[in-house]
């Protein structure tokens, strides 16, 4: 039973991603004063590609067949890791927070190998930009979550939430730097703005696109798919772990149906900050990446301070 | 020194350093015939005198060919001639002093088979891969519509500037680009991010506009001009009708000098709307992308209502304008003027109040006013790097020389200063268009046509929105076209581009182009 829940909910996962992408894509229309597409309209997209025959490069090797496959996999299964409306469920018994980075350190392998593998210019410098980047969030966020991990004295994820749950609202300094490190980890990692741009359609300033460049057909969309999952990823990440409120902590019907229906409130939200936050902000100069991550570094080692100096003596 | 004065002093100049000039008058410059061999030391004594190298051009006419440069300083033109024989046409190139003359040259070269000696740089530039090699396009010889081959060969030996070292790479971007832009390429030398150099190709725009213009009637040059570059239809069809007028002798009604002026202004609010809300869009800042977007059409909507078309084409006409406005129109006018004066100073207030994009658009791209000045640039380009230069202005044509407003100045030279010249011409602008409503009075809006006498000549100075848009024209017999030159502002401007962007780094090229845009089809003709 508690297996299928765990299925149920990673199934889940997958299916609303694309509602997510939607709401955000409409939030962000709407703070431009435009008319916004459906909410259905990334699933539209995603069916739409799935019906083009994939144009491969001539120059490419297996790797580039493969990359798309692998990237959705290793998503999903960091999905499985993430608790999103129930806690206590096997597939997060058995596996932590690192094992999780560890699946998008190993999709972004994959998609960065892919990027270069084809040749063109484009490719390798979107690859090189998202290692340049990836190496300093990995370790931003790692900071970030062995901060909140410190406080219940575990890595896993299920295990902390409950630890959140069961001490009720209390005001934790050290959470609170941790929120905000996660937060810009987050923004980087998903390549929203101000890190990059995923709507550009200039080749030259794109990251994580530019490693994409020459997908086409269905595996583009895996790989639209996996970015939009782990957009939703990083959303639930941060409102499972610091606003845990509503999550099912028993497999009965009514607390997962609330469970559901607090969580795709929290995201709507989140998604509503995400959008402002685009919209008011332009892109920063490549450069100044480091220093932002560099800032989100300092935020988590903050907050790991603040909890040994304030909260682990209590 | 007077405007008049410094032609007087380079002439001396020039009779002390041995060099005969023949001198004849066009209406708006004087057409100076030297000898070809005096063609770079003209050149070399003109730099000296801190005069600006306009445009180059050449003509086949029986047998020779006329090269021509056209030379400006205080706002006073000069056309600068020399004939060669067809057989073995070869001069010592300009190049050399005046580095905006190197693409020009190039053409020419391309298109007459003209060797220019001690050109630094002796590679095709528009020639392609349909024309076998002693092929020249423009001379006369050359059919209309070509001599090509079913299938063109791919272009695959142009020489790129290459560099060498540790870490150097190449990234070749273009001809085909992921947005909806004309085609170019663009060659990046970088060290990681850094941009080494830049190389630009252009040409894959190229339409044969001067050589479809031969034999074409007044008419319908004005509507071959209006397509040299479609942002910039009222320019260069306003270039085209002015040569074409000055050559026929015409003058046009006092009420259709206004009305052009109205189109042309028109056409620089809507293009400089577009061009704000481009760069936003370049560093990703969309909220003011979509409000300039908005503007820009609200602004063709009206052009379309009370001309009759959203981007102008084909307004203006030999001899006048074939449309004109009713007082309602007027008043339609008026009150957009007012309401887009207030949603613009809403938006720029809330642009000057951001820092993400302040950081972004602040020293990027910087052009210092010196590379500006040897390059000659045009227009907001040059206008933001302290190049206090403006046709309106310096060498006033109706309806402007009764027209008051400010050229608009930056010296910072960065994608900032080229932001808000444009903003700031906006305003001016619109104060111009008012100033023109204003000034309408009744009368008839188009001169009836009188054909000119063959051979008679002229050359035609206005500034479109980019900058200085200058048409030469010569008519044949018959009321006919013999040559038609159209130099679009981008001509002197994208050198500049290669300039600015160096020392930055390759995710703000976007930026740094869009900031400058250039016309690929002005370029490419």
């Amino acid at each position: 039973m508690n297996w299928l829940i765990a299925m149920l909910q990673t199934t889940l996962f997958v299916a609303l991603a694309p509602l997510l992408a939607g709401w955000l894509k409409c939030c962000k229309c709407r703070l431009q004063n435009r008319k916004a597409p459906s909410l259905f309209q990334p699933y539209r997209d995603l069916i739409k590609l799935t019906h083009k025959q994939p144009v491969v490069a001539g120059q490419a090797s297996w790797l580039f067949t493969i990359a798309p496959y692998l990237v959705f996999s290793a998503t999903v299964l960091a999905a499985t890791v993430v608790p999103l409306i129930a806690v206590d469920l096997p597939t997060s018994a058995s596996a932590d927070v690192i094992v999780m980075v560890g699946f998008f350190a190993f999709a972004r392998f994959f998609l960065a190998l892919a990027g270069l593998d084809i040749g063109t210019a484009f490719g390798g410098m979107g690859s090189s930009r998202e290692m340049t980047i990836s190496s300093l969030a990995e370790p931003a966020m790692l900071m970030a979550i062995f901060t909140l991990t410190m406080t219940a004295s575990t890595t896993n994820l299920s295990v902390a939430i409950n630890h959140v749950l069961n001490d009720g609202l209390m005001l934790r300094p050290s959470f609170v730097f941790a929120l905000l490190a996660l937060i810009l980890v987050a923004i980087a990692e998903t390549g929203r703005i101000p890190v990059d741009n995923p709507s550009t359609h200039l080749e030259l300033t794109m990251i994580h696109e530019a490693m994409i460049l020459e997908y086409s057909g269905r595996h583009l969309a895996l790989i639209e798919w996996a970015s939009q999952l782990k957009l939703m990823l990083y959303g639930v990440l941060i409102a499972n772990i610091f606003f845990p409120w509503g999550i099912a902590e028993t497999f009965t019907a009514q607390a997962l149906g609330y469970g559901l229906l607090a969580i795709i409130g929290k995201l709507a939200v989140l998604a509503i900050f995400l959008a402002l936050a685009e919209t008011l902000v332009a892109k920063m100069r490549l450069f100044r990446v480091q220093e932002y991550l560099s800032f989100a570094y300092l935020l988590g080692l903050l907050g790991m301070l603040s909890h040994i100096i304030l909260e682990a003596s209590r | 020194m007077s405007a008049a004065n410094w032609t007087a002093n380079f002439l001396n100049q020039l009779t002390a350093a041995a060099i005969s000039v023949e001198q004849f008058s066009l209406p708006s410059a004087s057409l100076w015939q030297i000898e070809s061999r005096h063609w770079q030391q003209f050149a070399t004594l003109a730099v000296g005198q801190d005069v600006r190298w306009v445009a180059g051009w050449a003509e086949h006419v029986e047998g020779r060919l006329f090269i021509n440069a056209c030379f400006e300083k205080q706002g006073v033109y000069v056309l600068l001639r020399t004939i060669v024989n067809a057989a073995k046409p070869e001069l010592p190139s300009q190049a050399t002093v005046y580095p905006a003359a190197s693409r020009s040259e190039r053409h020419t070269q391309d298109m007459f088979g003209v060797h220019f000696t001690g050109h630094p740089d002796h590679r095709r530039w528009t020639r392609h891969q349909a024309w076998a090699k002693h092929d020249y396009p423009l001379r006369k010889d050359f059919p209309v519509q070509g001599e090509p081959e079913t299938v063109t060969p791919p272009d695959k030996d142009y020489q790129f500037i290459k560099a060498h070292g540790e870490g150097v790479y190449e990234i070749p971007v273009g001809p085909v680009h992921a947005g909806i832009i004309e085609p170019g390429h663009f060659r990046f030398q970088a060290v990681g991010e850094l941009i080494l150099n830049l190389e630009e190709r252009l040409g894959y725009v190229h339409k044969g506009i001067e050589k479809i213009a031969e034999g074409r009637t007044p008419e319908s040059l004005a509507r071959l001009a209006g397509r040299v570059s479609g942002d910039t239809t009222v320019g260069h069809c306003w270039a085209a009708c002015r040569a074409m007028e000055q050559a026929a002798g015409i003058e046009i009604p006092p009420r259709a000098a206004l009305l052009r002026g109205i189109l042309a202004e028109r056409e620089r609010v809507a293009n400089h709307l577009g061009d704000m809300g481009a760069i936003c869009n370049d560093v990703a800042f969309i909220f003011a992308h979509m409000q300039f977007s908005r503007l820009r059409e609200l602004w063709l909507r009206t052009n379309a209502a009370v001309f009759g078309h959203r981007l102008l084409m084909d307004r203006i006409v030999p001899g006048g304008v074939a449309c004109d406005l009713s007082a309602s129109a007027c008043t339609l006018i008026k009150q957009e003027i007012v309401q887009l004066s207030k949603e613009l100073s809403e938006i720029i207030t809330a642009i000057d109040l951001n820092s993400s994009l302040e950081d972004r658009i602040y020293t990027a791209g910087y052009l210092a006013p010196e590379i500006a000045a040897a390059f000659g640039t045009v227009g907001y380009v040059g206008r933001a790097s302290g190049q206090d230069r403006d046709v309106r202005r310096d060498a006033p044509y109706l309806p402007y020389d009764h027209a008051s407003f400010k050229v608009a100045l930056e010296d910072q030279g960065d994608v900032a200063s080229r932001f808000w010249v444009r903003y700031k011409e906006i305003n001016a602008s619109l104060k111009l268009i008012k100033q023109f409503i204003a000034q309408l009075a009744a009368g008839s809006t188009l001169t009836e046509w009188q054909a000119p006498p063959a051979g008679s000549e002229a050359l035609s100075i206005v500034e479109g929105w980019r900058g200085e848009t200058i048409a030469y024209v010569r008519f044949d017999a018959d009321n006919k076209i013999a040559r038609y030159y159209p130099r679009d502002p981008s001509i002197l401007n994208w050198p500049a581009l290669e300039k600015l962007v160096l020392n930055n780094i390759v995710p703000d090229f976007p930026v740094c182009n869009k900031s400058l845009n250039g016309s690929y089809s002005g370029n490419d003709l």
